[in-house]
């Protein structure tokens, strides 16, 4: 995976395959976030390849391929979250409503761009706490109870939790943790969210009720998702980007990337022949 | 059963006992001392243990009231500063430095966990006694508070460092800062271990009679402020232990019932603080 032995392959692959979702799509879609000429470098190790595409607004867009590809390392970059590792550096642009994200404040950046993981990591506090958070620490001028009840109702866990809001959070089960996790991340009301595998360590019905509610947050923020499920991609996503070995193979809608790929590797991946 | 198997069924069991019996030993060492200490110092215990001033030689009665305030005062003053500079200490560690100074650091912590109690006596006397020109509760709390320092620091860094990364991203992905995550997440989630860590370092020091024999020195009357001599329940302990009195005898037994008792209560809170309370789960 070093440098020096993937320029022949790059350069088959234009990075522009983005040209196709716009093709498809040519009611002028507005773009949320750009990502241009990603190159993203672990010490020496690099692991995404001149990565480009874009995300478009109140769209729910899933990153595929097998595991290390290096979709979840192009999520976290979307936050920046890859700051906080040691070694970790890339080369490139990312802009959230035409600025880059990199010369702004790291902390306000934050709030706009939230993100929910693969396991659910609810604090050690209190349901009504948990979501309470985002709002207390960047001191927040609305009702806290209010935007509580807000974020709960809109990650569908109000009704479970109405009687309860002040148990700890690791009563819940896991599904209801990881919906807790969702509230959590709206309460600060983020443009952008971005989700971990976010189904991952989850059960069917829980998975389902997740997928059912990305659905219905897309209308309230872009969503971006991370999956190595391809039915998932294909049931909740506006936009698939499939990625393998750093690079990105393929981005297109999604009804189109699963049913005209138009790269072989795609097909083989969307087929079940690897990963 | 052949002769092989016999002689194999033989050493397990004979090695199961073995194991048993060091076990035993191991416990009843512990119910040995504490009965032994109830047993003497039961009998020589009394309301005037805990309220009078020791008596002048050749009376019999009095207490070691001077000596519990005593050691309350060092213990307090050996918090205030050992356990401060423990745990923001272990906050450095644990979250901002990183390779060669955290190794420094930690490898300077454990090496000052193992210098010997009597040479940190010394050495508080050389930078306290010394200047003042005379003994002081201010340096016996001196030198119990850097015995505090390196287990306040080392077992708070474990504590830090098993906050689940998990935990921290959260935070950080909400917009908090590296010290608001430090703050209201990562401190909150350690901080039943913390208390356990500095109560056990308590526990630790509350013993210790080698640092205050010339830094707190001794005093058979109380000892107000913080610029006298004070007397000290360990200190006592010796002081009356390798006297030739019964008397003196009897209350060094009391004074050893009362200390052990105090640190056996402070290491049952502290292992109830740890098992109650909203664990965070190992990921």
């Amino acid at each position: 995976m070093h440098a020096s032995a993937r320029p022949a392959v790059s350069v088959k692959i234009p990075p522009i395959v983005t040209s196709a979702a716009a093709r498809e799509t040519p009611t002028a879609l507005s773009m949320r976030m750009t990502i241009s000429r990603l190159n993203f470098f672990y010490g020496s190790k690099q692991v995404l390849f001149d990565v480009s595409m874009g995300i478009a607004t109140n769209k729910v867009t899933s990153l595929i391929g097998p595991s290390g590809c290096g979709k979840s390392t192009l999520l976290r970059t979307l936050n920046r979250m890859h700051e906080a590792v040691r070694g970790a550096r890339l080369e490139g642009e990312i802009l959230l409503d035409g600025q880059n994200i990199f010369t702004q404040d790291v902390t306000s950046y934050r709030r706009r761009v939230g993100m929910v993981f693969q396991r659910p990591n609810p604090f050690p506090k209190s349901i009504f706490e948990n979501v309470a958070y985002g709002l207390r620490i960047n001191g927040s001028k609305v009702p806290i109870s209010d935007a509580v009840e807000k974020s709960l109702r809109h990650a569908a866990l109000w009704d479970e939790v109405k009687d309860h809001l002040h148990k700890s959070a690791y009563e819940l089960s896991g599904g209801q943790q990881q919906r807790l996790c969702i509230a959590r991340a709206l309460a600060v009301e983020p443009e952008v969210l971005l989700l971990d595998e976010p189904c991952s360590a989850l059960d069917p019905i829980s998975t389902a009720k997740i997928e059912e509610l990305l659905v219905q947050l897309k209308d309230l923020c872009t969503i971006v998702t991370v999956t190595h499920n391809m039915q998932q991609a294909a049931r909740i996503s506006d936009f698939t980007a499939f990625l393998l070995t750093g690079q990105l193979i393929e981005f297109s809608p999604t009804p189109h990337l699963f049913t005209t790929p138009a790269d072989p590797r795609t097909e083989a991946y969307i087929t079940g022949r690897f990963g | 059963m052949t002769p092989r198997l016999r002689w194999r069924k033989f050493v397990s069991g004979f090695m199961l006992a073995m194991t048993g019996v060091c076990a035993l030993v191991a416990v009843s060492v512990l119910f040995f001392i504490l009965g032994y200490l109830v047993y003497h110092g039961g009998t020589s215990i009394s309301w005037n243990f805990f309220t009078k001033l020791p008596a002048p030689v050749g009376e019999s009665g009095g207490g070691m009231a001077n000596a519990i305030l005593g050691s309350a005062k060092l213990l307090l003053i050996a918090s205030l500063f050992g356990v401060p500079i423990g745990f923001f200490g272990a906050i450095y560690l644990a979250e901002f430095s990183g390779g060669t100074t955290a190794f420094v650091v930690r490898y300077a912590a454990d090496l000052l966990n193992g210098v010997p109690s009597i040479v940190i006596g010394i050495f508080a006397y050389g930078l306290v006694v010394l200047p003042f020109k005379h003994f002081s509760t201010l340096a016996g709390g001196f030198a119990l508070g850097l015995m505090m320092i390196p287990i306040t620091l080392r077992s708070t860094e474990e504590f830090l460092r098993a906050v689940p990364r998990a935990l921290r991203e959260a935070a950080m992905a909400l917009g908090a800062s590296k010290w608001k995550t430090i703050v209201t997440v990562i401190v909150p989630a350690a901080y039943r271990g913390i208390l356990t860590a500095v109560l056990l370092a308590f526990a630790r020091v509350a013993g210790e009679t080698a640092p205050l024999l010339f830094t707190a020195f001794g005093n058979r009357f109380w000892s107000p402020g913080w610029q006298q001599p004070t007397a000290s329940l360990p200190v006592m302990i010796f002081t009356y232990a390798v006297a030739p009195y019964d008397d003196w005898h009897r209350q060094a037994w009391a004074a050893g019932l009362v200390l052990l008792g105090l640190i056996l209560v402070i290491n049952i809170v502290a292992r109830a603080i740890l098992s109650r309370g909203i664990a965070v789960p190992r990921s």
